[in-house]
């Protein structure tokens, strides 16, 4: 045994500083010190992740394509068809043409859906070791991406930015346990609930109306928070596979299953501000948008303080 | 430590640490998968002995909490691989004498990580570790870190010993 009191001192100052360390990172806040640490390395460890994945995912990209031929081309043009779907989706998501009417009306929005994303690509992975599923893509501060953004792929909503470095930004997925949603059912009546993450699939949805009718293949969506931040509505999630029976209770519960595949992503794309709310952005797609005159109107509406963006 | 091992050690668990969100989680395996630090921090534990393994682990902790992605609080792996890097030192000795002492120990230290890493977890209230959770957690964990120790730790340890000649404990 080599067990000095060298030894012994050094092991009681690195757990004391391990425990002082998880204390403070549990209890402060947002623009912690920890919080900078963190940033920092990411900034740092962001830009030898990417290069791991540079090299990493050709190989990933050969294996996936045994069967279908995939160039870098045929890459980009997949790409652009999905973000062309994305914007599609998001414009005709399963929403009754009333309700869109009904929001439009109430927000003064006419061009709900009209959002900007930012592509990403999946390039570290969370070990589940960890408990926590999160993922890592190659777009950061620098292409717009902030903390508190929604984050979608083609299927549906993926989950949202937790954290976002210069070059790189970190996912909490939908599976994760801390993950929580404001959502509601496509079909008319829209019934409101919160769904949340419970490390796997199907996610738990709770519905607030008891009496609410709620069927298997119901699709849910997301029903959108101040300011589109951390979600934009109208993001389909998932599909409701199974309705627990709760008798007496004060909710309804369902399960429900993720359109997006979370298991195997790939690429994700990031919704950004929406046009209208920063003028400024030379590089929004032409599409009929309201002048930046009514602007203001849907902050107007929504009493709660919107979150800050991230430094 | 000579400056050499020091060297060595960050190269060694700074190449685990990218090559483990960049390849090893996103293979589609079932379960956990296996923990490369894990597996560099007990090698390197194994040649430098307990002070500097405590070190090293407390390190090579602080690295995983940090970089992306990470959504855990910062010293939650810091303190778990402090321990054990601390007691994969204190078993150095007969490391090296039989292959079977070194995978009862990584299987022993594994599942103390996963342990570990879960019970600090439920002290500080995180809402996802959970029973079921954490015995499948470190089962599929101990399988895996075994499965891939017979890759890793050797490789470790004679990189390790050949920074010194003679292996001077810090």
């Amino acid at each position: 045994m080599r067990d000095t009191r060298r030894t012994r001192i050094v092991l009681a100052v690195l757990l004391l500083t391990a425990f002082t360390f998880i204390t403070l990172d549990a209890r402060g806040g947002e623009g912690s010190i920890l919080d900078r640490a963190r940033e920092a390395t990411s900034s740092v460890l962001g830009p030898i992740e990417r290069a791991a994945a540079a090299v990493v995912n050709p190989v990933s990209d050969f294996i996936d394509g045994v069967t279908s031929i995939n160039s870098n081309a045929d890459r980009i043009d997949a790409l652009e068809a999905e973000n062309d779907e994305l914007r599609r989706q998001l414009l005709t998501a399963p929403l009754d043409q009333s309700r869109v009417d009904e929001i439009d009306k109430l927000l003064g929005v006419s061009s709900l859906g009209d959002y900007e994303i930012v592509p990403g690509r999946v390039i570290a992975v969370a070990a589940e070791n960890g408990y926590a599923r999160t993922v890592t893509v190659d777009a950061g501060t620098r292409d717009g991406v902030h903390r508190d953004q929604t984050v979608l792929n083609g299927d549906g909503l993926v989950g949202r930015v937790i954290a976002a470095g210069p070059g790189t930004a970190t996912i909490l997925l939908l599976t994760d346990q801390e993950f929580g949603v404001g959502s509601r059912l496509a079909e008319s009546p829209s019934e409101t609930g919160f769904l949340e993450g419970n490390g796997r699939e199907p996610l738990a949805l709770e519905l607030y109306n008891p009496q609410a009718v709620v069927e298997t293949g119901n699709v849910v969506v997301t029903l959108g928070s101040p300011n589109g931040r951390p979600f934009v509505p109208g993001v389909p999630i998932g599909e409701v596979t199974d309705v627990i029976a709760t008798p007496g209770g004060l909710s309804r519960l369902a399960e429900v299953e993720p359109f997006a595949q979370l298991t195997a992503l790939d690429w994700v794309g990031i919704v950004i501000e929406p046009p209208r709310r920063n003028p400024r952005n030379a590089l929004v797609a032409p599409t009929p948008t309201p002048s930046s005159s009514t602007s203001p109107s849907p902050t107007a509406t929504s009493s709660s303080p919107s979150p800050s963006p991230s430094p | 430590m000579t400056f050499t091992r020091v060297l060595l050690s960050a190269m060694l668990v700074l190449t685990a640490a990218v090559l483990q969100v960049t390849v090893v989680n996103r293979l589609p395996l079932p379960g956990t998968g296996p923990d490369l630090v894990l597996l560099v921090v007990i090698g390197l534990a194994f040649v430098v002995g307990p002070t500097a393994g405590a070190s090293i682990g407390f390190g090579a902790g602080l690295l995983v909490d940090l970089m992306p992605p990470t959504a855990t609080e910062v010293g939650r792996w810091a303190l778990v691989f402090c321990v054990i890097g601390y007691l994969a030192g204190q078993i150095q000795v007969d490391a090296r004498r039989s292959a079977l002492i070194v995978l009862g120990a990584v299987a022993g230290l594994s599942a103390l990580a996963a342990l570990l890493f879960a019970a600090v977890g439920l002290l500080f209230g995180d809402p996802r570790v959970s029973g079921d959770l954490v015995v499948s957690t470190t089962v599929s964990s101990v399988l895996y870190d075994l499965l891939l120790a017979p890759f890793v730790i050797p490789g470790v340890m004679a990189l390790t010993r050949r920074t010194a000649l003679n292996p001077t404990l810090a």
